[in-house]
């Protein structure tokens, strides 16, 4: 029974599959997992939504919405229908195609990502070798769909909304895959179905995740703030900073186009979630061995939707950095953090088993994160602000 | 340590999330059409003409005189004057607006117009929902819809409306003294009886132009 | 030669072609991410998951970003003030790109008899790319590395030099 329970949606793929003729029954089966995942993070983008704006108003001593329907739920429904029913709008001067194809080749590639994402035992749509290599590629191509928008506008906040973020994703790309390589170190594989399978095993019921090593701490912790960075989000989100430059590259969209952005950015958070949970958290596996009974999915989505509760917390939090101190933190800090936590990842695995692996792998990466941390505050790039002539 | 200032925002953070649903004090949001704040006295929204007495027609301070009309920074003012006269509150004939027009959509709610009133005719009310379905008609506010009475005017605004009263009775009981006192010079000029006839009606200050 | 590389052909060649013809730099900017894009595509339908999925991240990720900045921090983003798609200077355009074809073709059709007639398809892993790039290509690696740093240091002198030279 519960076998079947944690089956079920490929019980189900296989079920309705069934009642094709063969020849049609892989095509049908991937239509229909691409179908389910197309509908499935709209559906949790909704909820996202309610989420953040609930939630950052209690941080904010606020309500929230709370209006339409029971405690405002239905409220993303009433957004959704009003972005769909707001004119579009296309500035006069715009390059109207790229204005178009924009929005449309940001969402495409960030719905790939999921191609490879497993969200449950056996629930991976294409299990390739090159898997997480997939993943940031088509990370990668969100760049350009911006750099699309920014320009195309023909509007000077778009395009310097556009020109920064491009400036921080590069920035933070690097540390976002470095972050990540340490995890390929251990596995010796690129597959994320292998990287979960590697992390699926519990020694006294507490499991083997790769957050609960020292490298795996480091990595969990700038891997977190480059995925931050990556998503454009507070405390990272100067390209849409309203204060400065309107809303940043997609000043000039409207209406459905600019719903289509904000679900792209919402669903590449979850995807940024989904990967950060499948490399350091173990993916669908449970958090404690007697927990294992309940079906893989539902850890897997609970842990993508911690991951996004976190973020909503850290927004209601930090206030917005400036952009050399953005670039100093990924460059000055962030780059060298991975990358000593790369070298430590090999010292781990050359050390062998037993405690002193630990004892020296942790105090390295707590004294170069104490020592960098008070060097580069003490130079004033990451501590309080002061300002020249202000005061 | 790097770090620490972030942490214990997050815990400031985490503090009012979970307290704003334990204690309702943190929650400072008033859910307005269900909740009010209480009126506020010093509240100034939007100009509305003051009546005295019952009918609102008979009772309208204003005397058409244009001044209003004339310092209006944004002119959204319109007035008409009245062919015919009626008696105003001391009892003098004067003209009054056949029409007066209020623009809401333009009004910027200097309160302009009710410092240049001579007359205490024009005053600023304390309703704000203003907001209409209709973007022609349902803005232009005319004289009927703007006339509201003293007693009114004693609701929102209590201690300007006695200080206007005490005014205007203090005016009336002036201008009747003198009518008094016209009468009674009048009347003893009579009872001397060298005078001729009547002295000229009481027409000394003049409304409007 | 199945359907679906027909199709990606088409893309990439259409892409190529745009990239040289249109007048607007950032048009044929976008134009060679699609050629970009169809090669990586050309490079999975062959199997190579590897190539193919470092030919989007480095050149749609990378290359293409980089020459998309050249463009707008040059001035040469600006609208071209006459009405024409086509750029006037596609003749040369297409002559190199001739040449450049032409000289791959002889590299391609000298090397072909040397080639092994296998059908089979090969099963690369990463893992075996990675093993070979350890073992045995670790020098070439290794000088790449090292090219790559100077690179970077060459860079980072050269922005630095300039900063001073602001102030």
């Amino acid at each position: 029974m519960l076998e079947k329970a944690d089956q079920i949606f490929v019980l189900l793929l296989h079920w309705l599959v069934g009642f094709l003729p063969a020849g049609w029954q892989h095509g049908a089966g991937v239509v229909l997992c691409v179908a389910t995942i197309v509908l499935l993070y709209p559906a949790l983008f909704a909820i996202a939504v309610l989420l953040e704006r609930k939630g950052l108003g209690r941080m904010q001593n606020r309500y929230g919405p709370n209006r339409v329907g029971l405690f405002g739920i239905l409220q993303p429904v009433a957004d959704g229908i009003k972005s769909l029913t707001k004119e579009d709008i296309v500035p006069y001067k715009a390059d109207a195609l790229v204005h178009f194809m924009a929005p449309l080749v940001l969402v495409v590639a960030v719905f790939m990502g999921f191609a490879v994402m497993p969200m449950g035992r056996n629930m991976v749509l294409v299990d390739m070798d090159a898997s997480l290599l997939f993943f940031f590629a088509m990370g990668a191509s969100t760049e350009l769909s911006i750099f699309m928008a920014g320009w195309s506008s023909r509007n000077k906040y778009s395009l310097l909304g556009a020109m920064r973020a491009m400036a921080q994703m590069i920035s933070y790309e690097v540390p976002l895959l470095l972050s990540s390589v340490v995890i390929v170190m251990m596995t010796g594989s690129l597959s994320l179905v292998k990287i979960v399978e590697a992390q699926n095993h519990y020694s006294w019921g507490l499991p083997h995740w790769y957050v609960f090593t020292p490298w795996g701490f480091a990595g969990f912790v700038m891997f977190v703030i480059a995925s931050m960075a990556e998503t454009n989000r507070s405390p990272f989100d100067l390209p849409e900073g309203e204060s400065e430059i309107v809303a940043g590259y997609f000043t000039e969209y409207s209406g459905f186009k600019f719903a289509l952005f904000f679900l792209g950015e919402y669903v590449g958070m979850f995807g940024i979630s989904g990967l950060g949970a499948t490399l350091f958290l173990g993916g669908w596996s449970a958090p404690f061995a007697f927990l294992s009974w309940v079906p893989s999915w539902i850890w897997f989505f609970a842990k993508v939707m911690a991951w996004i509760c976190f973020f909503i917390w850290v927004r209601g939090t930090l206030p917005r950095l400036r952009q050399d101190q953005l670039m100093n933190f990924a460059w000055k800090f962030v780059l060298p953090m991975t990358l000593v936590n790369l070298m430590v990842a090999a010292l781990w695995r050359f050390m062998g088993e037993g405690l002193l692996r630990w004892v020296v792998c942790s105090a390295i990466v707590v004294v170069v994160y104490a020592v960098m941390g008070r060097v580069e505050m003490r130079r004033g790039r990451l501590g309080p602000r002061s300002y020249r002539y202000a005061e | 340590m790097l770090g620490e200032g972030i942490l214990k925002g997050l815990a400031e953070t985490a503090r009012n999330f979970a307290g704003s649903y334990v204690s309702r004090e943190r929650l400072t949001t008033v859910q307005y059409p269900e909740e009010r704040v209480a009126p506020i006295e010093a509240a100034r929204v939007f100009p509305f003409l003051v009546y005295d007495g019952a009918d609102w027609e008979a009772g309208l301070r204003c005397v058409a005189c244009q001044i209003c009309e004339k310092e209006c920074p944004p002119k959204c003012i319109y007035i008409e004057k009245s062919k015919d006269k009626k008696p105003d509150y001391v009892g003098k004939l004067q003209i009054y607006p056949a029409r007066f027009d209020i623009d809401v959509s333009v009004c910027m709610s200097c309160q302009i117009c009710v410092e240049v009133c001579p007359f205490e005719a024009i005053k600023m009310d304390t309703e704000f929902e203003l907001a209409t379905d209709n973007r022609f008609g349902g803005l232009l506010h005319d004289r009927k819809q703007l006339a509201k009475s003293n007693e009114y005017f004693h609701t929102i605004h209590p201690t300007e409306a006695s200080e206007v009263d005490a005014r205007l009775a203090e005016e009336k009981a002036k201008v009747e003294a003198k009518a008094k006192a016209a009468a009674e010079a009048a009347a003893a000029k009579a009872a001397a009886g060298a005078a001729p006839a009547a002295t000229p009606g009481d027409k000394p200050a003049g409304g409007g132009e | 030669m199945s359907f679906a590389f027909y199709v990606v052909a088409a893309l990439t060649l259409a892409g190529g072609l745009a990239a040289v013809l249109l007048k607007n730099l950032v048009h044929c900017a976008l134009a060679l991410t699609v050629a970009f894009a169809g090669l990586a595509l050309l490079f999975l339908q062959l199997d190579a998951q590897f190539v193919g999925f470092a030919q989007i991240l480095v050149y749609i990720g990378a290359v293409a970003i980089l020459v998309v900045f050249a463009i707008l921090l040059t001035r040469a983003s600006e609208t071209p003030k006459s009405s024409e798609i086509f750029s006037r200077t596609w003749l040369a355009g297409l002559a190199l790109a001739a040449a450049v074809f032409a000289v791959m073709g002889w590299a391609v059709l000298q090397a072909a008899p040397g080639l092994p007639h296998v059908i089979a398809a090969p099963t690369v892993t990463v893992q075996e790319i990675g093993a070979a790039l350890m073992g045995r290509y670790v020098l070439p690696l290794e000088i790449v590395a090292l090219l790559l740093t100077a690179a970077l240091i060459g860079a980072v002198i050269v922005a630095m030099h300039e900063k001073e030279g602001a102030r």
